[in-house]
């Protein structure tokens, strides 16, 4: 087993209800047009092209190379995949790996996928493609424009993906902004040079041995309009202006979570089995607490060995 | 990020593991989106989830510490939520002394806190049971139950189908690196690691195959390797299944069966597990049905 600090994968539990539901509908959207467009391009070619090469990424994953110490760098391939296939493509690949590995390894949580699609699949995407795309073209052509972009476009995606998780997560009351945000984001800006390394390192692979792929890879990236290059720019953009913003004025965030911390308390009714979660007629509030937590776990043990134990008996009666 | 290279699917004769995976999928989404709208503190609340998940993992046979090792990976997250020990607004309980600087901890900081980690405890436990008691196969045909698009589903079917193959493929390349960069602290402990490991300890200098940028740029050139084989693999894949009729349509097993495929391997022909020389891992139903089989 390979662990990297790429904490990038949000479980279920740290996005509030909301922001999960939203970031859902916003990377169902990006999901269904690009399995339009890819459909349009590749016809039955899809299905086997769009599994293999979503299965090629995950187990790319895995490769690794030692930096420092026990830390070593690793390949997430956003940029890969979009420098290989075009943005729509790329799309699609990064969220079947990113739901294989919530839905499989528990990698990431279900009710967080959206939100984890929309990090690794929307924004890397289309953060590496607006960012490839300009790199490329204000180098003009020249032999190391390829990797010069290559290694800007895994960089920025990989600190952009980051930010927008330490945000989802300040949003939804889970990391206090001015914390999360400069953490994540100066983890991750060595985290992406390991990714561009990589990146540059793949293709500098592919235009040695098989430069049609690339060839193929810039026409589909040609082809793919400008839709995803002003997505791309406008999620970077907004993330450069937001975090920063966000982390100086934690106040704004704290503001939204709670208004959401309403929505919480509205709910809160439903849940006063124990009122104020102290025992009542206990008058000292402390061991009133202790009271109810002890009943409270004595309650869940009880259940358990009610149900193991009516199985233990079942299961004898069965050999009997 | 982790990857474990087996199936995460543990065959038990159980009752969460005879329960009709879309009844399955359906009340483990719906458990978490419970656990997600759960308030901040409502400790009962949390009580009766954890009664309810600590049942389903006994009744699942899986095994409790199995689950709660599992669990575990999704720790490391914690991380991220451990500030707001310090930053919730709320009457200070505790300080701690981290470094030059001391830190007040709040009580709206621990119920918030333990609030989280409940949450993500109980959701990833929850999870767990689903993928370990369901075989993929059969989460792929409750998906298409809810009515998760049919081409998405298909693809996860084929990635499912090659994961293991290119997982694999991954594990030679990284093998064949180990055996050829000079890095012995990556191979097996034999004479030639004990002789690296004297000479290290004799005051030699370690060798590692060259600088970090090198290093990368052999990362890179694997990655590269990777996905190139994956392109033609994909391409022999897809006329593979054209030559058997595959038209576009991806056909999971017929509506009117019941979705337990391992109990009639005769009536299903998985086409895609068939192609090609790579079908050791085990496709035990999904696939794309023929029509002319049908």
């Amino acid at each position: 087993m390979h662990y990297a600090p790429a904490p990038l994968h949000i479980p279920d539990g740290f996005l509030s209800v909301i922001v999960s539901l939203l970031l859902w509908a916003v990377s169902l959207v990006a999901l269904g047009y690009a399995l339009k467009r890819v459909n349009e391009d590749l016809g039955e070619r899809q299905v086997p092209l769009m599994g293999v090469l979503a299965a090629a990424i995950f187990a790319g994953q895995m490769l690794n190379f030692t930096v420092v110490g026990g830390t070593s760098g690793h390949l997430l391939g956003a940029t890969l995949a979009t420098a290989l296939l075009g943005p729509w493509p790329a799309i699609v690949v990064m969220t079947c790996v990113v739901s294989v590995q919530a839905l499989i390894f528990q990698d990431g949580g279900l009710l967080a996928l959206g939100a984890n699609i929309f990090n690794m699949a929307v924004v890397g995407v289309a953060v590496s493609y607006f960012a490839f795309q300009t790199l490329q073209k204000l180098v003009g052509g020249r032999s190391w424009g390829l990797f010069a972009a290559g290694f800007g476009a895994a960089w920025l995606a990989v600190v952009v993906a980051a930010l927008a998780t330490a945000l989802e997560l300040a949003v939804s009351g889970t990391s206090p902004a001015n914390v999360s945000i400069p953490a994540m984001g100066i983890v991750h800006m060595l985290i992406g040079a390991g990714e561009g390394l990589i990146t540059v390192g793949a293709l500098a692979f592919l235009r040695a041995a098989r430069p049609d792929l690339l060839r193929r890879g810039a026409v589909a990236g040609a082809t793919a309009g400008r839709v995803v290059w002003v997505v791309g720019l406008v999620i970077a953009l907004a993330l450069a202006v937001l975090s920063p913003l966000a982390s100086s004025y934690p106040d704004g965030l704290e503001w939204v979570a709670e208004q959401q911390g309403f929505i919480d308390r509205a709910q809160s009714p439903l849940y006063e089995i124990i009122p104020d979660y102290a025992f009542p007629g206990v008058s000292d509030p402390a061991i009133a607490t202790i009271v109810a937590g002890l009943l409270g776990t004595t309650l869940v043990f009880v259940v358990a060995l009610g149900i193991a134990l009516s199985r233990r008996r079942r299961d004898r009666a069965a050999v009997s | 990020m982790h990857i474990h290279f087996l199936d995460s699917y543990r065959p038990r004769p159980s009752l969460i593991h005879a329960l009709d995976p879309r009844v399955k999928f359906v009340l483990a989404v719906a458990f978490i989106l419970a656990v997600a709208l759960t308030p901040i503190g409502a400790w009962p609340a949390y009580v009766l989830l954890a009664a309810i998940s600590l049942s389903v993992v006994i009744l699942s046979e899986l095994g409790v510490a199995f689950v709660l090792k599992r669990a575990a990976l999704a720790l490391p997250f914690v991380l991220a939520a451990a500030p707001v020990l310090a930053t919730a607004a709320g009457a200070p309980v505790t300080h701690v002394a981290l470094g030059g600087w001391t830190i007040a901890i709040s009580d709206a900081g621990i119920a918030r806190f333990a609030s989280i980690l409940l949450k993500s405890g109980l959701s990833v436990q929850m999870a767990i049971v689903l993928a370990a008691s369901t075989p993929f196969p059969h989460l792929l045909l409750a998906m298409r139950a809810v009515r998760i698009p049919r081409l998405i589903v298909a693809i996860f079917g084929l990635m499912w189908r090659y994961l293991f193959v290119l997982v694999d493929e991954a594990l030679r390349l990284l093998r064949a690196r180990a055996a050829r960069s000079g890095d012995p602290r990556e191979m097996p402990e034999t004479g030639w690691r004990t002789a690296h490991k004297a000479s290290v300890a004799a005051g030699g200098a370690a060798r590692r195959g060259g600088t970090v940028a090198w290093r990368a740029r052999v990362a890179g050139g694997m990655a590269g390797n990777l996905l190139v084989r994956s392109f033609d693999r994909g391409e022999r894949i897809y006329a593979a299944m054209a030559a058997r009729g595959y038209d576009g349509e991806a056909r999971a097993p017929a509506a009117g069966d019941p979705p337990r495929p391992a109990r009639h391997p005769g009536r299903r022909v998985a086409v895609v597990g068939r192609v090609g020389r790579a079908g050791t891992s085990g496709v035990s139903g999904y696939g794309f049905r023929l029509r002319s089989l049908d």
